[in-house]
């Protein structure tokens, strides 16, 4: 599905990237736990969380994550926005709660990036 | 954030660097991290390598933010490998063992509210390397030797 569907289904504004809209994304991670978010998401995915730092820009940067899809509303600082613009990550937000923003995309075909841990 | 850079090159290296970090910069953690992975995407290096590097590099530097006064992470590209070099000085760490074990941190609250400090971090660093090595002196520092292969 292209990222200006993902859009659509969470009726989400984009804070940085609206030249990004039409990327192919398939696959999401979810979590506010930015240890885990290191450790289990993969390349390409989105991120869905409600931690809107700093560190989940460089965390996207270095772990290749296709878009940062802010839940409950959250809007980053005028910093963090730059640092997204700089380092190239788009941001979109959305006012559904987590559960909500995973489910609804998950009823369209978007799936896990891992369906479970390990052990 | 103080970063100094001295790139220099020998015969048996593409690429060797030092970057300088500070303990305690929260907000600008990860800007090393971030530089690194810019650095091996220009020289070439694949996707795949280029990302297990910088979550080594990302998660040894939030370490160095969060627990040590300072530290360095040394880089070096050769023709087969990468290699990262962890050195901080800091408390060290007492029990390795425990330490790398996934779940145990010794986090405090500022740490856990950025989201860190659930205990994954030297596991990851593990589980992204071909080679992990380990050394730590309480009261003094830590130290951290990755080998990633390039071929």
């Amino acid at each position: 599905m292209k990222l200006r569907e993902v859009k659509e289904i969470l009726k989400a504004d984009v804070i940085v990237g609206k030249e990004s809209l039409d990327m192919e994304v398939k696959t999401a991670f979810g979590a506010d736990l930015m240890s885990d978010v290191l450790a289990f998401a993969k390349a390409g995915s989105l991120l869905l969380t409600g931690l809107a730092t700093n560190q989940v820009i460089r965390i996207a940067n270095v772990l290749d994550i296709a878009a940062i899809i802010l839940v409950r509303g959250k809007k980053p600082l005028a910093e963090t926005i730059d640092l997204a613009k700089k380092l190239q990550i788009p941001i979109l937000t959305t006012k559904y709660i987590l559960f909500e923003t995973a489910g609804r995309l998950y009823a369209e075909g978007i799936v896990g990036c891992l369906e479970k841990v390990e052990n | 954030m103080k970063i100094k850079v001295c790139a220099t090159e020998t015969e048996n290296s593409l690429y060797k660097n030092s970057f300088y970090i500070e303990g305690g910069n929260f907000s600008d953690a990860g800007t090393v991290s971030t530089r690194i992975k810019s650095i091996l995407k220009n020289i070439g290096l694949p996707n795949d390598i280029v990302r297990k590097s910088a979550i080594i590099c990302y998660e040894s530097e939030i370490n160095i933010v969060s627990y040590a006064r300072r530290g360095k992470i040394n880089l070096t590209v050769t023709p087969k490998t990468v290699e990262i070099e962890v050195v901080d000085e800091g408390p060290g760490i007492p029990d390795i063992e425990l330490a790398m074990q996934q779940g145990y941190s010794t986090a405090n609250q500022q740490i856990r509210e950025m989201g860190f400090g659930a205990g994954m971090g030297l596991h990851n660093i593990k589980s992204y390397s071909d080679i992990f090595n380990i050394s730590s002196e309480v009261a003094k520092g830590t130290f951290l030797k990755m080998i990633i292969n390039t071929q």
